[in-house]
């Protein structure tokens, strides 16, 4: 493996579990919407600092684009505090309008200056290498490794510091008012960590993929986990297995890597919502199948011992005419004897069916209930 | 002098352009409404994104660009999109932003995807991303203005056809299932007829800013009226206003793009609304409560000037 493609891989790695760590919360408290937002958002403070320092990478540039970012949080909340639009409408009318500011600014007076739409909107991680850390002509390695590592570092410090008030006002908030941990003051800090997240993702993969690794991985543990500790970890695995398989899919096909992990985390996604114990669609399904055979076995049992020790038993609990009392469909009664026999609830006497004590149980019990 | 100069430039080209957009900001914002309403705004941001791995693939499997074919594409995956959407939502406790989060970005990503697969090819007859993320409205032709006209009629035809059904699936869901509406079907239904309007704007305003064109007029709308009716028709004038507005504005001056002119226009009508609405505006509400002070305080007053007889 090659250095640069180390180098890559790093950086995506570092930039997904960056991203994935505050989206954790973002899906938690449903406001994954607002990270689109601010993605689209920053555009004209990202433009504007460019005008005022005309370089993609300075800190002001960061800076500028984070507080635009915050910006837009106070926007949408100043929209819905008028009681006038809904959450989601004041989100789809913040974010194009600034967006519109930030394409019109760029077209009408960036046409001399290097500013380039796509690689502000699809990001391109194959370059991040390119630009170097270098102190005293020593090569210390790609400065995006090193500004996503520090809001890494930002993120944990924060939601080390912060983990049980994050947890309260993120599942309580009413409680966490009345305890007196300021919901807002949290809220506001979270929206700026994913403002900065944003900005420092952006070189990398975008504003739109940013979505997919602030919302896909969290998403993807949601439905594998119940704690929040084991959510956090999942995500950033996840991310990380996203970052590293959709880098290498690119190289595969020769592709774009943003949009290579963003189809890894979509795979992953569909993955697990299949095949997750418990929770998954096959899961599901198969919950549903056996309730189905396991209420039409009670079905059985219940007749078997409505009629046992009559004198009609002979003729209600003979295997060729169950489906007739019962009203099923022959074959599927068949396969409910055969269902009922394995589990030992009845057993075949010639022609006839016989309660066992297993079955005669199940036959009380579902009557009780 | 200024009119003479806007008036000179109305020639053909801007004539259709302006035509095509009025037509694509009435359909739009009619349709819009329902989105709205149901508090799916960004219903619109997900499908316009989740569009583009279908015009990658329609292109990838015809090699035309014919825009029908593309259209096609995009409608068919912006639907599976949202059919995800509505999956997810139902089947796993993650909540309707999550899933529209996850659908817009890693459907466009697929589609980013497919999309450098197919330059990588080399075909000069490749489609254009900066057309679709920010759409050509200088592109637009007689022949577009003609099935934006036809399909959006369609669409909006159908909204009268299940006036009711709709109309009762927006305001009280559980009540159009217990009547034995399938809601299912109707949500399916508006979410088609919301793909329709979609497809047929991303050429104009492209994917990014196609949801502004669903939800800003029907917000501006929704602050004049209370009856959906009114609100619907609202929503079609002020698309077609911001439409043309937009086209006209971005024609007068070089190197404005039409699309985020557009936007901006809708948002500057949504603004005066949220201000001067009669009623629900920001302004009356404010004389409201002036009047209301104020005669407050006159009852107060007047129950004060009474001779007391205080006890102390």
């Amino acid at each position: 493996m090659l250095q640069v493609q180390l180098e890559i891989q790093l950086i995506a790695i570092v930039t997904a579990v960056a991203c994935a760590l505050p989206g954790v919360y973002l899906v938690l408290r449903r406001m994954t919407l607002m990270s689109d937002a601010i993605s689209h958002a920053i555009l004209p403070g990202i433009v504007l600092a460019f005008f005022l320092t005309e370089s993609l990478s300075s800190p002001l540039l960061i800076l500028a684009a984070a507080g635009t970012g915050v910006l837009t949080v106070v926007f949408v909340e100043l929209l819905q505090r008028t009681k006038l639009v809904k959450e989601d409408a004041a989100i789809g009318l913040t974010f194009p309008a600034l967006f519109s500011i930030g394409v019109i600014l760029i077209s009408r007076f960036a046409g001399n200056v290097h500013l380039d739409m796509d690689a502000v909107l699809l990001g391109e991680l194959a370059y991040a290498p390119l630009n170097r850390l270098e102190i005293a002509s020593y090569d210390l390695g790609p400065v995006s490794l090193y500004v996503m590592g520090g809001i890494l570092m930002l993120s944990l410090v924060f939601i080390f510091v912060f983990y049980k008030e994050l947890k309260l006002a993120t599942f309580d908030a009413g409680l966490a008012a009345t305890l007196g941990f300021a919901p807002a003051l949290i809220h506001y800090g979270l929206m700026t960590l994913v403002s900065v997240t944003i900005v420092g993702a952006f070189d990398a993969v975008g504003s739109i993929l940013v979505v997919a690794l602030i919302a896909g991985p969290p998403a993807t543990a949601y439905l594998m986990t119940d704690r929040l500790s084991r959510m956090l970890i999942l995500s950033a695995v996840i991310g990380s297995v996203n970052a590293v398989s959709g880098y290498w899919l690119a190289h595969l096909f020769d592709v774009s890597i943003a949009g290579a992990i963003a189809t890894m985390t979509l795979l992953v996604f569909g993955l697990i919502f299949l095949c997750v114990p418990n929770r998954g669609l096959i899961a599901i399904a198969r919950r549903h199948a056996r309730q189905r055979w396991e209420f039409a076995q009670t079905m059985l049992v219940i007749h078997l011992l409505n009629h046992e020790g009559l004198p009609e038993a002979e003729e209600e609990s003979a295997i060729a005419n169950l489906h007739e009392h019962l009203s099923w469909d022959p074959t599927f009664a068949h396969q409910v004897v055969r269902y009922a026999l394995n589990n030992r609830c009845v057993l075949q006497e010639e022609t006839q069916l016989v309660l066992t004590e297993h079955g005669r149980s199940v036959a009380q019990q579902a009557l009780v209930q | 002098m200024e009119n003479l100069n806007i008036l000179n430039r109305l020639d053909y080209t801007l004539m259709i352009v302006a035509v095509g957009a009025a037509l694509l900001g009435t359909v739009s914002g009619a349709l819009g409404t329902y989105a709205v309403l149901r508090r799916q705004s960004l219903l619109g941001d997900a499908i316009s994104h989740a569009a583009l791995p279908g015009i990658a693939i329609a292109f990838l499997l015809t090699g035309s660009k014919t825009p029908l074919i593309l259209v096609l594409g995009a409608a068919i995956a912006g639907w599976l999109g949202t059919l995800l959407i509505m999956s997810v939502v139902r089947l796993t406790r993650i909540k309707y932003d999550s899933a529209l989060g996850i659908v817009l970005s890693t459907f466009f990503g697929f589609g980013l995807v497919l999309h450098t697969l197919i330059q990588r090819t080399g075909n000069a007859n490749q489609a254009g991303l900066d057309t679709f993320l920010f759409g050509q409205a200088a592109t637009i032709l007689e022949r577009d203005v003609w099935t934006i006209g036809i399909l959006g009629g369609i669409a909006i035809i159908i909204t009268f056809v299940f006036w009711k059904e709709l109309k009762l699936l927006v305001f009280d869901e559980g009540f159009a299932a217990s009547l034995g509406f399938s809601t299912r079907a109707l949500d399916i239904l508006l979410t088609s007829l919301l793909v329709i309007a979609i497809v047929l704007g991303l050429q104009a305003v492209g994917a990014v800013l196609m949801s502004a064109m669903l939800v800003a007029p029907a917000v501006a709308a929704r602050q004049w009226t209370n009856r959906l009716s009114v609100m619907m028709l609202l929503a079609g004038g002020f698309g077609a206003l911001a439409g043309v507005s937009g086209t006209i504005i971005s024609s007068s001056a070089t190197r404005i793009p039409t699309g985020p002119t557009i936007v901006l226009c809708a948002t500057v009508v949504v603004g005066f609304s949220i201000v001067f609405a009669a009623n629900r505006g920001l302004l009356w509400d404010r004389m409201r409560q002036r009047r209301n002070r104020r005669n407050l305080k006159m009852e107060m007053d007047g129950l004060f000037k009474q001779p007391q007889q205080g006890d102390d």
